[in-house]
C-alpha cells in the first residue's frame, strides 16, 4: 500500500467534490458571503453607536471579533455534508472502498479552508469600506489571516464530529447555534469584557474565543499581544487534534440511520 | 474451509445492545454463483451484508470473502468487493459521470481509467444520455442503476447487493436483473438480499432463508420447495367466520393447520394431490359450510417462506414491489 500518497489523493478528490457541491447548489454560498456582510453592517451601524469601546472606533474593535465568530462557523458545511452523506448511505459506500479512513473527513475540512478564505476576504473588504483600518505591520496582518484559517480549520473538525454524531442535518445545525453561538458572544468579540456581570466576565476571560479575538486585535490593530497569539494558535492546534482523533474514530464505526 | 468458495461465513453473531441481529449464521457461495439471502424486514440480512462487506465487525464467528478474512484483511478485501445498497448511495449534486469517476479515483484506478470506465458503464446501463445531468434530476430507477454501476467500477469479483430492487418499478427491476445475470455469467459472485421471492427464485443459485438472525434453511429453490413446500389446498369460504369449523371438518385429510393468505383464503398443507379437492368439498358440504373457491397449488417459494417463518412474505404477494412512495430518495 502506498499509504500516504493515496491518502492525500483521496483527500483532494473528496475536497473537490465538496467544493463542487457549492457550485451546484449555491444556496450554501449565501452563508459564506451575504451573512458575513450582513453581520458586519448590522453590528457597525445598529449596535455600534451604543457600545462603548474606549480607545477604539467600534468598527476597529468589531472586525477582529466578528471575523473570529465567522471562522468558527465556517465549518458547519462539514457537519451538514457529513450528516447528509451518512443519511444517504454514501458513507457506507466510501467505507467499502479501498481508500483512506480519514479522507472523507479530511476532504471536507480541507474544502472548508477554501470557503473560509472567501468569507475572510469578503469581511475584510466590507470592513475596510465600513471604516476599518489595520493598525499593525503587514507581516502581523498576514499572520492574523493565517491564524484565522487555522482557527477555522480547527472548528471544521469540531463540526465533523458533530455531523457524525447528530441524527440529522438539521440537528447538527442546531448544535452549532445552541453551543457555539453563545460561546462566541460570552467573549471579547463584540463588547469589552469589563462591561459584563462578574460571573460572565470570569468565563469570558478564560474563553478561548476571547484569547483568539485578543490575539487578532494584537495582530491587526497593534494592541499589546501578551501571550495571546501563541495561546490562540495552541488552542486551535489542540482543538483540531482532539476532534480529528474523535471524528476519525467515530467514522470507522459510523452506521447508517 | 474450501478455497473455491468466494463467500464463506461460519457462526456469525452480532447484537445491538440487547437486540440479537445475527445468532450464528453460516453462509457459503461458490465462486461465480448467486447466493440469495431471503428474509422479512429485520431478519438480519443487512447486518450480514455489512459484516461481509467490512463495514461492521462481528461479535463472533468468522468470514472469508474472495479468500480474505473480513476482519484481518479488511483493507485488501475492499479492493475486491462492490457494494450496492437499498439506499441509492450516489451524490445528488454530481452528474452521473462524475459519480462514477469519483468512485474510480477512490479505487485508485490508473490515470485515465476512471473516465473510460465511467463512460463504458453509463453506456451499458443506458445512462449515456443522462451522463452529464445532475443525479438529483434522475428517477428512482436511474439512481439505482447508477448505484449498481458504481459498485462495478473496479470490476470486483464479489458483489454485495442489499435489496437492489426495493422500490423499483417492474420494468427497472427486470433491467437490473438482466444486468446482474450478465455479471454472474462473466464469473462474478453475488450475495443478494431480498424480500421478493420471485427475485430470489429467478436470480439465486442457492437460497438461504433467515429470520430473527438464524438460518432456517438453505438450498436451491427447487430443493427448498420440495423440502418445505408440499402440496397446498387453498380454500375460500363464503363466510370467513366458519374458518374454525372448516378446519375441524378437513382435519382428517390435511396435514396441518391452515395459514391465512393475503387474499383471505385459507391455505392447508396436504399430503397428496389426488382426490383431495373432491374429499374436501364433500366434507365441507356435509358440515354445511359454503365454499366460494377451492384449488390446489404447487409449492412456491412463498409457501417455503410461510412454512419456515410462519408468516407470508406479504410484501411480495403480487410478485412485484410495493408502490413507490417509501422514504428513500
Amino acid at each position: 500500500m502506498s499509504g500516504l500518497r493515496d491518502s492525500l489523493s483521496d483527500t483532494l478528490v473528496l475536497a473537490r467534490r465538496s467544493l463542487m457541491r457549492i457550485q451546484r447548489a449555491p444556496d450554501l454560498l449565501v452563508s459564506f458571503t451575504v451573512q458575513p456582510i450582513m453581520f458586519v453592517l448590522l453590528f457597525v451601524y445598529v449596535f455600534g453607536g451604543a457600545i462603548s469601546t474606549p480607545g477604539y472606533d467600534y468598527v476597529d474593535f468589531l472586525i477582529p471579533g466578528i471575523v473570529v465568530q465567522t471562522m468558527a462557523f465556517g465549518g458547519f458545511v462539514t457537519a451538514l455534508g457529513l450528516s447528509e452523506d451518512l443519511k444517504k448511505g454514501l458513507v457506507d459506500r466510501f467505507r467499502s472502498l479501498p481508500m483512506s479512513r480519514a479522507a472523507v473527513l479530511a476532504g471536507r475540512t480541507f474544502a472548508d479552508i477554501a470557503t473560509n478564505t472567501v468569507s475572510l476576504a469578503i469581511m475584510i473588504v466590507v470592513g475596510l469600506i465600513a471604516g476599518f483600518s489595520f493598525g499593525a505591520p503587514a507581516l502581523d496582518v498576514i499572520a492574523g489571516i493565517g491564524l484565522m484559517l487555522l482557527f477555522g480549520y480547527a472548528f471544521s473538525w469540531v463540526f465533523a464530529f458533530v455531523g457524525l454524531v447528530s441524527s440529522s442535518p438539521e440537528s447538527s445545525q442546531a448544535f452549532g447555534f445552541i453551543v457555539i453561538f453563545p460561546l462566541t458572544f460570552i467573549s471579547s468579540a463584540f463588547v469589552p469584557v469589563d462591561s459584563m456581570p462578574a460571573v460572565l466576565r470570569a468565563f469570558a476571560e478564560v474563553n478561548p474565543f476571547t484569547i483568539t479575538v485578543d490575539a487578532m486585535r494584537a495582530l491587526w490593530l497593534g494592541t499589546p499581544a501578551g501571550n495571546n497569539v501563541w495561546q490562540a494558535a495552541l488552542w486551535a492546534i489542540g482543538i483540531a487534534t482532539v476532534f480529528a482523533a474523535l471524528s476519525v474514530n467515530r467514522y470507522k464505526r459510523a452506521v447508517i440511520r | 474451509m474450501t478455497s473455491d468458495a468466494a463467500i464463506e461465513a461460519s457462526g456469525l453473531r452480532k447484537s445491538y445492545g440487547k437486540v440479537v441481529a445475527l445468532d450464528g449464521v453460516d453462509l457459503r457461495a461458490p465462486a461465480g454463483t448467486v447466493l440469495g439471502l431471503l428474509g422479512p424486514n429485520g431478519a438480519g440480512k443487512t447486518t450480514a451484508v455489512r459484516i461481509l462487506a467490512t463495514l461492521l465487525g462481528a461479535d463472533g464467528g468468522s468470514a472469508r470473502v474472495a479468500g480474505l478474512d473480513v476482519d484481518a484483511d479488511a483493507g485488501a478485501l475492499r479492493a475486491k468487493i462492490g457494494l450496492a445498497g437499498q439506499y441509492a448511495a450516489v451524490d445528488e449534486n454530481l452528474t452521473g459521470a462524475e459519480n462514477l469517476q469519483l468512485v474510480g479515483r477512490l479505487y485508485h484506478l490508473p490515470r485515465g481509467e476512471p473516465r473510460a470506465r465511467s463512460a463504458e458503464l453509463l453506456e451499458r446501463f443506458g445512462l449515456s444520455d443522462a451522463a452529464d445531468r445532475l443525479v438529483r434530476t434522475y428517477s428512482g430507477g436511474m439512481r439505482r442503476r447508477l448505484d449498481l454501476a458504481a459498485a462495478l467500477v473496479s470490476r470486483p469479483p464479489v458483489l454485495f447487493l442489499d435489496e437492489p430492487t426495493t422500490g423499483l418499478d417492474p420494468r427497472s427491476r427486470i433491467d437490473l436483473w438482466e444486468t446482474i445475470e450478465d455479471r454472474v455469467s462473466k464469473g462474478t459472485t453475488v450475495l443478494l438480499t431480498t424480500q421478493y421471492l420471485d427475485e430470489a427464485d429467478r436470480l439465486a443459485d442457492r437460497i438461504a432463508v433467515i429470520d430473527h438472525g438464524r438460518l432456517l434453511a438453505e438450498g436451491s429453490s427447487d430443493e427448498l420447495k420440495d423440502r418445505f413446500g408440499g402440496e397446498r389446498l387453498d380454500l375460500t369460504l363464503e363466510d370467513r367466520g366458519q374458518a374454525d369449523a372448516a378446519t375441524a371438518a378437513l382435519q382428517p385429510i390435511v396435514s396441518g393447520p391452515p395459514s391465512d393468505l393475503p387474499s383471505g383464503a385459507l391455505c392447508f398443507p396436504v399430503e397428496r394431490r389426488q382426490g383431495t379437492i373432491a374429499a374436501a368439498v364433500r366434507r365441507l358440504d356435509e358440515a354445511g359450510i359454503g365454499i366460494d373457491d377451492v384449488a390446489m397449488h404447487r409449492p412456491t417459494l412463498d409457501d417455503v417462506f410461510l412454512g419456515l417463518t410462519g408468516r407470508a412474505a406479504s410484501e411480495a404477494e403480487d410478485g412485484g414491489p410495493p408502490a413507490a412512495g417509501d422514504d428513500r430518495a
